[in-house]
């Protein structure tokens, strides 16, 4: 009865008095935009991680290796995971040791603190371009590389750069003291900055464990002969690991499918919790329209007292304050979906550097969620209703005698 | 058939700290349906009290009263907002218009309680806005009109749905002479076109021109009868003062 004259006054009472609507909404607006801008930006995050796997392939699978088992003296070498892909070549394609470095590197008197040096094996061309590293010029390492123990290295875009300002291929560069030939320069990919992506050597595995002082790998990248043999390619790898640890405890395997699954349940809690943390405001928000609307109903005892001598009854009355309290919050939310939108959009092309910045080669697009938007709006509708329910409901019960003398 | 409006016996009594109130002391009284009444009294005669009864927003504490044959007494809020929302329509001293309403939603407020369509409503609110003489003021605000035009605003919504019975307390309270008695003999012309009117005022110049006057005094009935006898326009005196009156 009479709804949309109930709207059109709420509507009508919001304009009337602008600044008090505006610090009523405020609560609302402030929810809403944070958990526009926090969905916004996560989902981006989760798309861009997503891209970012999707260019791995779903067809590697990490290894790590973590102690020498119960015996004490067992373990696996790189051999060992070769003899695993000659057994198994239906399953398992390829596999690289993958081994980070402490060594130095230098040019002549330019020193590079910040560069990865990685120990691979010549299976890495396969895996490469997971990475996004793809061969500018020269050849990657091969077989007689690593076995001969070969003093070649693989620069990334970055150090081709610094070092040899782009004309690095054939040029010799020093790894903790040792001299090393470049044989193959990467292409660039992402931003070419200090400590990024683009900021790497690799060397054979042969040559880092020497360089390390130890014999010993702990860590594999296989890739399994297609993406659906990946979960068949992780068993293999696990009963073998098993058959040597006698027990699960000293290794770890984990396939690019179930690494997305782990990044994307991680962005998912990171995301609940920022967004109950935002649900905080809208509670606040809430309480605000409560306060407000209690204002109102004492402001407007008579017109209650007119309304029920018309024969308004209790339902009517209630219905319009519900009403003025929801489209109250709903304009609230509306306001702050756009601001919420307005500040995704704004932040997503800073953030998308910042990103890169940090070596990440996937685009960063963050936009407020379809999702978001409709469940924040109609959540703000029914903190509204929930919030208006007790100032209507205080409305409706006025004695119309009371309420048609109240000056 | 009975009377239109019939109240047996009421009392209303008040409880203020220990004191017992009697606001209405023993009512009985009853109106046929197109009498021109007025109810008249001091302030603290109980007239308030009667109209809130009349006008079914408020019970009595004892006592029956029938509008139309249905007993109205001991109804809940919402059965009395129905029947004050079909059967009653009320003019007010200080006119009692929704500001942030225009004329014509004003006059419409009773119908759209009733859950009258939207165009039936129109056309009814136009009838009545057309019988005051206000249907060039339809999307008017009220604070656009002057006193005389918003009492008549409220006369039209009174009228819009079509009430048995019309109540009008202090209708001229707010108003200079001249208003005043065009709103008077615009109630006289609604009486004589058959709508039964119960005018509530402590002014016995306004009360003559109804027919009939019940004069309250304390609670009591202590005049019911003709407006034009004289007795009907005797200002009641304390007992202890007739002598020097």
């Amino acid at each position: 009865m009479g709804i949309g004259q109930s709207f059109r006054l709420a509507i009508d009472s919001l304009m009337s008095s602008k600044v008090r609507a505006l610090l009523t909404m405020l609560g609302i607006i402030i929810g809403v935009a944070a958990v526009i801008i926090i969905t916004g930006l996560g989902s981006g995050m989760q798309r861009m991680m997503n891209d970012e796997f999707d260019k791995m392939g779903a067809n590697l699978i990490q290894v790590q290796i973590m102690g020498r088992g119960a015996g004490g003296s067992r373990t696996v070498d790189t051999d060992d995971m070769y003899a695993l892909i000659e057994r198994y070549p239906e399953y398992l394609s390829g596999v690289t040791p993958y081994i980070a470095t402490r060594g130095v590197l230098r040019n002549g008197t330019k020193e590079f603190k910040r560069t990865q040096i990685y120990g691979v094996s010549e299976d890495y061309a396969q895996l490469a371009s997971a990475f996004g590293d793809t061969l500018k010029e020269g050849r990657f390492l091969q077989y007689l590389d690593v076995v001969r123990k070969q003093n070649v290295c693989v620069i990334g875009a970055y150090v081709n750069k610094k070092a040899f300002d782009e004309n690095g291929l054939g040029k010799e560069i020093t790894i903790s003291g040792t001299h090393y030939t470049v044989v193959g320069v990467l292409a660039p990919s992402g931003e070419v900055i200090e400590g990024g992506g683009n900021d790497v050597v690799y060397i054979p595995y042969t040559n880092a464990c020497t360089m390390n002082g130890t014999a010993e790998t702990d860590f594999f990248m296989f890739t399994s002969a297609g993406e659906d043999t990946a979960a068949t390619g992780k068993k293999i790898i696990g009963d073998y690991l098993h058959s040597v640890y006698l027990s699960d405890e000293y290794y770890y395997i984990m396939t690019s499918a179930e690494m997305i699954t782990m990044m994307n349940t991680m962005i998912s809690v990171m995301m609940t919790v920022l967004v109950a943390i935002a649900a905080i405001s809208l509670l606040v928000g809430g309480i605000g329209i409560m306060n407000i609307m209690l204002v109102s109903v004492s402001e407007r005892t008579r017109e209650i007292g007119i309304r029920k001598s018309l024969g308004a009854k209790r339902r009517d009355i209630r219905w319009q304050f519900v009403i003025e309290a929801g489209t109250t919050s709903a304009v609230g939310g509306v306001l702050g979906i756009l601001l919420g939108a307005l500040c995704t959009t704004a932040a997503s092309p800073l953030l998308s550097s910042v990103m890169s910045n940090m070596g990440g080669t996937g685009s960063f697009d963050a936009a407020p969620t379809f999702a978001a938007v409709a469940i924040s709006f109609g959540v703000s509708v029914g903190i509204g209703v929930f919030f208006g329910y007790l100032p209507a409901n205080k409305a409706a019960k006025l004695n119309p005698i009371d309420a048609l003398r109240y000056e | 058939m009975s009377a239109l409006i019939e109240l047996k016996n009421i009392y209303k009594i008040y409880h203020m700290g220990d004191a017992e109130v009697h606001a209405l002391d023993g009512i009985n009284l009853k109106i046929e349906k197109g009498e021109f009444v007025a109810i008249v009294g001091q302030s603290g005669s109980g007239k308030s009290t009667a109209m809130n009864i009349i006008g079914c927003l408020d019970v009595p504490t004892s006592g029956t009263y029938h509008l139309n044959g249905v007993d109205v007494s001991t109804m809940k809020d919402d059965d009395q907002a129905e029947i004050r929302n079909k059967m009653l329509g009320f003019i007010f001293q200080q006119y009692n218009l929704l500001p942030r309403l225009n004329v014509m939603e004003n006059v419409e407020l009773s119908l759209l309680y009733a859950g009258v369509g939207a165009e039936e409503r129109h056309k009814k609110a136009m009838d009545a806005l057309r019988r005051v003489g206000l249907e060039t003021k339809a999307k008017n605000m009220p604070n656009q009109l002057s006193g005389g035009q918003q009492q008549r605003v409220s006369i039209a919504r009174a009228l819009a749905g079509d009430p048995s019975v019309i109540l009008a307390d202090e209708p001229t309270g707010a108003l200079d002479s001249r208003t005043s008695r065009e709103v008077l003999s615009f109630l006289q012309e609604l009486n004589q076109e058959g709508n039964t009117i119960v005018l509530i005022t402590h002014d016995n110049s306004i009360a003559v021109k109804a027919q009939r006057i019940v004069r309250l005094q304390d609670g009591k009935i202590i005049y019911d009868g003709s407006a034009s006898a004289p007795e009907a326009v005797v200002q009641p005196v304390e007992a202890g003062e007739r002598d020097g009156a």
